[in-house]
């Protein structure tokens, strides 16, 4: 082990992680809108609305990441869509995310008492303000534990958008570690950075977690 | 402990018992009413006529129909037979095309002016007090939010709790809850109001609160059905009370025609029930 080799390449990693969590970042925000979208639409949209969001979660849940990122960076192109790495690495993300994020508020929804919405219904509330104001902010606070632990999951998942050469933490590992030699070093940084990453998610997690609890 | 004003208004005194007054169309009338969930018949040709300002008990044993009557006067229950009227506006169906159901849009206009309590609260949990009360003022009557604020916290002046605006559900005992749910009701100014089954969720040392702003709001002259198991609100406070048995109205009048004259042996029974649980 030598510990210039990661001083060295600190740089370049620090770099490289930036990109990991903005990506990331941009995934988990496309997921969220995915979600609710999808979740809203199985509980209130219909029974058309139900079957297709049910054939997306299972598809994007049935379906390893990897294949659905290639998937979507090589078919795309082939219908006249030309997407660059970075688009096609968000899309993927997103929509694996949307996938677990929709069932995991289905899940919340289903926790909320139905006098919830009967109080809101009973003083005559538009359909749209019952879901803005009372199912959803009640649904995302029974999430919190589970969204943090899905935005953990999607950090590590975005590892595998090195394939497609986004150069992320990843990437910029194999890329460093390709020219030096020392693939031991390097890996070990990066995995010390993810691990950072999700150590401040998690703490990030339980502050809101602690906030909402207060109210 | 309450800040409601006790004096009786003229059209309490006038929805006393006589019906056939100057204002003819009765708050709520129930004519022929039954519903059946599969083939279980849950309520079956119920009549019922509540006027203005009148405060209207429904009593009788569990499972005996009463809390899904009280739901299908604001059509939160789909009633199946029969119409219901509120200020001679049918509930829940089109006018001209039979049991065709209304849409949401109407449906919404005629809860605005029918306030409902229920058994538990109900209050949302993610908001204070001040907000549980100001918020359908913004959502359903489009006040401003300042605006909705002040009037939300004169209202819960009103029911004692002013000194809890702030405060969340979860810091509020349950009598507190139910006097907050109440405020957030008659912040709307509904023409009637209906309650499930107020106090059976609270310590009973906690009913009497919520049966006073109830008394002080009868007073006032709101318009009241009251589903409830306390005997003696229903004797004090009623106007008329409604003995339902297995879906159907076993006993109506006054609270003294029901209470001590009624001949109905299933009405002697369910008091005698309740007096037996009720000494020691």
């Amino acid at each position: 082990m030598k510990f210039s080799v990661i001083i060295d390449a600190f740089p370049y990693l620090l770099g490289a992680a930036v990109t990991t969590i903005w990506v990331s970042l941009l995934g988990v925000l496309l997921g969220q809108v995915i979600g609710v979208v999808v979740c809203v639409a199985r509980q209130s949209g219909g029974r058309v609305a139900d079957m297709a969001g049910g054939v997306y979660v299972s598809f994007f849940r049935g379906v390893p990441l990897l294949i659905q990122l290639l998937l979507i960076y090589y078919m795309l192109p082939l219908i006249g869509i030309d997407v660059p790495p970075l688009v096609a690495s968000i899309a993927a993300l997103g929509l694996a995310s949307g996938a677990y994020v929709s069932e995991i508020y289905r899940g919340a929804l289903n926790a909320v008492p139905h006098g919830q919405s009967e109080a809101a219904l009973a003083l005559g509330f538009p359909g749209s303000s019952i879901w803005t104001r009372i199912l959803l902010p009640q649904a995302f606070r029974i999430s919190v534990p589970a969204l943090v632990n899905e935005l953990i999951l999607l950090l590590k998942a975005s590892s595998l958008i090195s394939v497609v050469g986004v150069a992320e933490l990843t990437r910029t590992s194999q890329t460093i570690s390709a020219s030096n030699y020392r693939p031991l070093e390097i890996y070990l940084a990066a995995g010390l950075i993810y691990l950072a990453i999700n150590g401040a998610l998690a703490l990030f997690g339980t502050l809101v977690e602690r906030r909402l609890q207060q109210a | 402990m309450t800040a409601v004003s006790r004096t009786a208004t003229p059209s309490r005194a006038a929805g006393q018992g006589d019906t056939v007054q100057g204002d003819a169309v009765p708050m709520v009338s129930i004519r022929g009413v039954g519903k059946s969930f599969g083939t279980n018949e849950v309520l079956r040709d119920i009549d019922l006529t509540v006027n203005k300002s009148e405060v209207v008990c429904l009593i009788g044993p569990s499972g005996s129909g009463k809390s899904t009557l009280l739901r299908c006067i604001n059509f939160l229950e789909v009633y199946d037979r029969g119409e219901i009227r509120i200020e001679g506006k049918l509930v829940g169906y089109s006018e001209d095309t039979p049991r065709r159901r209304l849409s949401n849009r109407d449906l919404r206009d005629l809860r605005r002016n029918v306030g409902m309590v229920f058994q538990q609260f109900n209050l949302w949990p993610h908001m204070t007090a001040l907000e549980n009360v100001a918020e359908a003022l913004v959502q359903v009557r489009g006040m401003d939010k300042v605006a909705a604020t002040s009037h939300a916290r004169r209202m819960l002046d009103r029911v004692g709790l002013a000194a809890k605006a702030d405060s969340y559900p979860a810091r509020l005992s349950g009598g507190q809850q139910q006097r907050v749910a109440i405020a957030r009701v008659i912040a709307m100014e509904p023409h009637l109001m209906l309650f499930d089954e107020p106090t059976s969720a609270l310590d009973p040392e906690l009913v009497g609160e919520v049966l006073q702003v109830m008394r002080d709001l009868a007073a006032d002259g709101m318009t009241m059905v009251v589903v409830t198991h306390e005997m003696g609100f229903a004797a004090n406070v009623a106007d008329k009370v409604a003995f339902l048995d297995r879906g159907r109205i076993a006993a109506f009048g006054t609270p003294r025609e029901v209470f001590h004259e009624s001949t109905e042996p299933r009405v002697q029974q369910f008091l005698q029930t309740y007096h037996e649980r009720n000494s020691f």
